[in-house]
């Protein structure tokens, strides 16, 4: 099977390198995706339309926000589905698990270093998740830092004390709640005279200009990615490494 | 020049290591591996100045994916068979 | 062979990142298809979706550019900051501060494009979530099956498949006798709820004794070889529930044969 399996993956590499010749060289600026109106565009009228100096964020969140939004409802379906898939099944073992244990302590160290290193973890989390307009960082990288911060707790200790702090119930909750802040300041723009999603039209409650407006409902709309990234890394983790039982574990 | 020079090194680490972690019988190490590889993309992108793609993939990848990765192998044997 | 119009100079020398990213590709595609362990099965895919997204993404870079974030000058929120903190002097001195509105062409060669960079942010978090479910699948795998080794698994498959149903070629062979239930009906009233009893607790049972069962027992015995509900666990013979109802009505003929059959079961268990 390996070797009769390389004679479609040659032809797919070959024809792909038939049209890598006419690829445009690295790092060329007259390439056609250089030139193309579309990022001149954004690039140009970033700074003018949203006073936001990262392109990056600013194009994900106000520009292509309709796409960010439903990323978001795919990492959420993710997490639903894992949840559905493994919950109550890992019941029917026959005894306990006998081919190795893990009952070890919770080694001093590293149990003392985590609940220093932890707090830090979360306020970096938060940072990174409010600078995502001026630096690299925003609402996804913000959230898998603050998930990986609970991540770290269930690996230092046990899977229960890091699901005393977050529990799975309270992960669907903050998880859906991130939904609905994002499609809620869309309904918000909608009811106020714009567009779905429009956030200049948000200068009618908030006492700022238009462009501001934009500014802090990209704030907002990452604060709701933020939540629904978080809960579901940890819930992602916690199902997986328990096997839907939610006891043992790494 | 000095750009282009690491720009090939990295990516043909990036072959060696994909091919390795494909290799190796021991799927605990094909994790290490891969997290490695994924560590390795985030160092290109960060080089080719896509940032936000960079800060991403270190979070994502080598942080969550490998991770997760690790905790179902708890669950299942360690061994492959290929 | 190295000349400057050759093929392999172009693909070699040339466009070395493109051949690589192609290479990475088709890597992730044959462990795809080839490897037989589904956890390698899914690190190929991975590897898959990141050489893609790292195509994209070098299709962004613009030589001498810079990230994708407004430096000082051009940048209209930190000229409005500083112009807001000057207005206390003079208005005059603060519209020299207040920078250009719109970006010049020249001007947008500095920076790199940042279109590319965010779709492949969505892939990036796409691909982890696809990757989070897949591994959860593999674990149910694990838990129903016993093993997420590909030929291991088919074996297994076709034995639970052999268990639940026959090909037409063996139901031609022998065929199913599936007597008229009305006339039997007081005498295996009791045999009928228990079967009931069993074919409920059934959707609950998994494959770990399935497994146990599949080495002594073989395909064309199945319909015949039933043994008493009577002295069955129900966990360990609800497999069979759906086959129990025809043999069912044959167990109180065949007295002889269950005993023959249950040390046998009792054996297997």
């Amino acid at each position: 099977m390996k070797w009769i399996s390389l004679i479609p993956v040659v032809a797919v590499g070959a024809l792909l390198l038939f049209a890598a010749t006419d690829f445009p060289e690295w790092g060329d600026p007259k390439s056609p995706a250089s030139q193309s109106p579309v990022s001149s565009h954004f690039i140009n009228n970033t700074g003018v339309d949203t006073e936001v100096p990262n392109m990056v964020t600013a194009v994900l969140a106000d520009y292509r926000g309709f796409d960010t939004m439903f990323e978001t409802v795919v990492v959420f379906i993710a997490g639903i589905a894992v949840l559905a898939i493994l919950k109550g099944s890992g019941r029917r073992r026959r005894g306990p698990r006998t081919t190795y244990k893990v009952e070890a302590e919770p080694d001093l160290i590293v149990t003392n270093t985590v609940r220093l290193v932890v707090p830090v973890i979360q306020l970096f989390a938060f940072y990174v998740l409010a600078h995502g307009h001026v630096s690299p960082g925003g609402g996804f990288q913000g959230g898998v830092v603050m998930g990986a911060s609970f991540i770290l707790i269930a690996l230092a200790w046990d899977l229960d004390h890091a699901l005393v702090r977050m529990s799975l119930p309270r992960c669907m909750t903050i998880a859906a709640a991130g939904i609905i802040i994002y499609a809620g300041i869309g309904f918000l723009s909608m009811f106020l005279g714009g567009e779905f999603l429009d956030y200049a039209e948000l200068e009618r409650v908030l006492p700022v200009s238009r462009e501001m407006a934009r500014y802090h409902a990209m704030l907002g709309v990452e604060i709701g990615v933020g939540f629904t990234v978080t809960s579901i890394m940890f819930a992602l983790y916690a199902n997986l490494s328990s096997e839907g039982r939610l006891k043992g574990g790494l | 020049m000095g750009l282009e020079l690491f720009n090939t090194f990295i990516l043909l680490l990036l072959v060696v290591t994909a091919l390795a972690a494909l290799r190796v019988r021991d799927l605990i190490t094909a994790a290490a591996v891969f997290g490695v590889y994924s560590f390795l993309m985030c160092l290109l992108w960060a080089e080719m100045g896509a940032v936000d793609v960079a800060f991403t993939e270190a979070t994502v990848g080598a942080g969550i994916s490998t991770v997760v990765l690790v905790a179902t192998i708890f669950n299942l044997r360690r061994k492959s068979n290929d | 062979m190295f000349e400057d119009g050759a093929i392999i100079n172009e693909l070699l020398i040339e466009r070395l990142n493109y051949f690589i990213y192609v290479v990475l590709l088709l890597i992730g595609l044959h462990a795809m298809i080839s490897k037989r362990n589904l956890i390698k099965k899914l690190i190929g895919m991975s590897i898959f979706q990141t050489s893609i997204i790292l195509f994209y993404v070098s299709i962004a870079v613009k030589d001498e550019a810079t990230i994708p974030i407004y430096k000082a000058e051009h940048d209209r929120h930190g000229a409005a900051s500083k112009a807001a903190a000057l207005e206390l002097n003079s208005s005059d001195e603060a519209k020299p501060l207040y920078a250009p509105a719109e970006l010049q062409p020249e001007e947008t060669q500095q920076y790199a494009n940042p279109l590319p960079h965010v779709l492949m942010l969505t892939a990036i978090v796409v691909g982890v979530a696809t990757f989070g479910l897949a591994l959860a699948l593999c674990l149910r795998i694990q838990q129903g099956y016993g093993t997420v080794e590909e030929d291991e698994l088919l074996v297994k498959i076709e034995r639970s498949d052999a268990r639940y149903s026959q090909s037409p070629l063996a139901k031609a062979i022998n065929p199913r006798r599936r007597p008229a239930r009305t006339s039997r009906k007081p005498r295996t009233a009791s045999k009928a709820t228990r079967v009931s009893q069993k074919s409920a607790s059934s959707p609950k049972s998994t494959g770990a004794t399935q497994t146990k069962k599949s080495a002594p027992k073989t395909k064309t015995t199945q319909p015949r070889k039933k043994p008493a509900p009577a002295t069955r666990k129900p966990a360990a013979s609800s497999p069979k529930a759906g086959n129990q109802k025809p043999a069912v009505k044959k167990s109180s003929v065949r007295k002889p044969a269950n005993k023959t059959t249950s040390p046998k079961k009792k054996g297997a268990e």
